[in-house]
């Protein structure tokens, strides 16, 4: 596992991946937290900027998962990893936590900046802040793992990319149709689906264990089914 | 070493290869011989691990590659067709990579060092997989299924694409190895096998058709021994003094020079060496051999016989069936 996370880590930055993911992220949610905090006025309300940093993931989180499976399956080193590594769920997991890794430091060094002028110009609620900094880690790591997924189903990192963005999109937006829905049992099954709805708990301060056990599930639901997909050729 | 039973492996209902069975033993240099598509690269993958097989076992080492695959793959190094390599790393990098993929336990800088070494990569070690040859690329490949020191070493068509000088290189790395490894060779190069490998496999439509020692081929395979002489001896005489000797079974004059020298071809029965008989008959007749060649066939003839031999017998069995369904 740890070779693999290695290795990957160090592709993130011999490539430019990794450079114009931290350029991405730390621009646009610099840019995004001026927006809805200090230069919102009286209207200024951190708990909207963790939510619209969501909708950030949907350019950032594809750009790091696209081709941490598609590229192996296209120059064939899948072969080198499946006949030398003991298992390949460690594969699966060295990659899941190199994209993780990228991501989770940008976030929380991001988060941890950004909360500095809160301190000087306002009175922040911390455990509020901090929740919300967690729950937008743990929506990061279940995308992260369908990402892997995606990525896994094919050769094209774009192919892959555009999947995961597409997955991604749905996800967030999902409770939103619940709006346009009359039945009840309709709009809770969505509501409970959506990663926006999930993570709101959080940022009202609240250890919501359904949630944190949905994130959990999803993460490992989709980097069992990564192992499993990577390994298909063997049984196919 | 490397014992495969029943092994097959079906793609839809086509067979891939069909009820494979051979052992390899420690230390020996095996060819895998066979057309393109013939079940070659199926049979490699499915022993590395790669694929699994639709029924069948392949043991490495006593260790069965599905049941017990993590025994089983720290015993084999495999280069496929296609060299697995990450083209931004450098080589050291690369090594070090499986080295710690593979969990060794061996000291890496001096593992890493001895394996450049003996592949004649070492001035490469520091530079980007990318910017090297073809050559390299594929010593780079080899190095990375020696990592770990296995026992077993496969190599899947390991000269393909290569210029004549490279791949005169290549071979003369892997009869190296053949020293201290058990080796599979696959290839459809049939003087490569003949060059490296103690023995040779032949694979066809995913059957092993033939499974001989490589100085045994010639005459384990064509049955009939063929002897071609030049005498100075009046010709029917000679004919007749041959045809006489235990174990001819044919002769036949090719060619009359003139000077009283003819040239004669001999055929022998399966396994009898007529050299000998021959040439004590003509030195007690007073004719002087003049030279004498045994005619094996060239391995490219050979491999086409085996080949063909499996396809009007199998032929052979469709129209069998056939006729039998048609009476029915």
């Amino acid at each position: 596992m740890w070779a693999v996370y290695k290795r990957e880590m160090r592709s993130y930055f011999t490539s430019l991946v990794g450079y114009v993911y931290y350029a991405i992220f730390f621009l646009v949610s610099a840019f995004l937290f001026m927006q809805y905090t200090v230069q919102a006025g009286d209207k200024a309300n951190v708990a909207n900027y963790f939510t619209i940093i969501l909708y950030l993931f949907i350019v950032t989180i594809p750009l790091i998962t696209m081709k941490l499976v598609s590229e192996e399956l296209k120059l064939k080193t899948d072969q080198l990893l499946i006949t030398s590594a003991p298992s390949i769920l460690g594969v699966i997991l060295g990659k899941f936590l190199a994209a993780f890794t990228l991501f989770g430091s940008s976030f929380i060094v991001s988060s941890i900046i950004y909360y500095i002028p809160l301190t000087m110009y306002g009175t922040p609620n911390t455990a509020k802040y901090f929740a919300s900094v967690f729950a937008v880690l743990l929506c990061g790591m279940a995308f992260i793992s369908i990402g892997i997924f995606i990525s896994s189903l094919t050769e094209n990192q774009f192919i892959a990319a555009l999947g995961t963005i597409v997955v991604i999109v749905i996800l967030l937006l999902i409770g939103n149709l619940g709006t346009y829905i009359n039945s009840e049992f309709i709009r809770t099954i969505l509501s409970n689906i959506s990663f926006s709805a999930r993570y709101g708990n959080f940022a009202n301060g609240i250890m919501d264990y359904g949630s944190l056990f949905y994130f959990l599930s999803i993460s490992a639901l989709f980097l069992f089914l990564s192992t499993k997909v990577f390994e298909r050729r063997r049984w196919m | 070493m490397i014992k495969v039973t029943n092994l097959t492996k079906k793609y839809g209902d086509r067979y891939a290869i069909d009820n494979i069975s051979f052992e390899v033993n420690d230390g020996e240099v095996v060819g895998f011989l066979g057309p393109n598509g013939a079940g070659k690269t199926t049979t490699m993958n499915i022993i590395t691990g790669y694929i699994s097989s639709t029924s069948g076992t392949a043991e490495i080492d006593g260790f069965d590659i599905l049941e017990n695959p993590t025994e089983a793959k720290k015993q084999i190094g495999y280069l496929p067709e296609f060299p697995p390599l990450y083209l931004e790393m450098t080589v050291n990098e690369y090594l070090g990579f499986i080295y710690d993929l593979k969990k060794c336990t061996l000291k890496k800088k001096e593992h890493i060092d001895e394996i450049c070494r003996v592949v004649k990569i070492t001035d490469a070690q520091k530079r980007l997989i990318k910017n090297l040859s073809k050559g390299y690329r594929q010593r780079v490949g080899i190095a990375g299924a020696l990592v770990g020191n296995p026992k077993v070493v496969i190599f899947d068509e390991p000269t393909n694409g290569l210029d004549p000088r490279q791949i005169i290189d290549i071979r003369n790395l892997i009869k190296k190895l053949g020293e201290d490894h058990t080796v599979i060779l696959s290839t459809h190069i049939l003087s490569e096998v003949k060059t490296i490998c103690d023995r040779i496999l032949i694979i066809n439509e995913g059957k092993l058709v033939a499974d001989t020692k490589t100085d045994n081929l010639e005459s384990e395979i064509k049955g009939k021994r063929k002897l071609d002489i030049k005498v100075d001896g009046p010709e029917s005489q000679v004919l007749s003094t041959l045809k006489k000797i235990p174990g001819v079974s044919f002769v036949a004059v090719e060619n009359s020079f003139g000077d009283g020298v003819s040239s004669y071809l001999i055929e022998s029965q399966d396994d009898v060496d007529v050299r000998k008989p021959v040439f004590y008959a003509m030195a007690k007749a007073g004719w002087p051999i003049v030279s004498m060649d045994y005619l094996s066939g060239n391995i490219e003839d050979i491999f086409i016989s085996v080949v063909d031999e499996d396809d009007e017998k199998k032929a052979a069995e469709a129209v069998e069936k056939s006729t039998k369904s048609d009476k029915k």
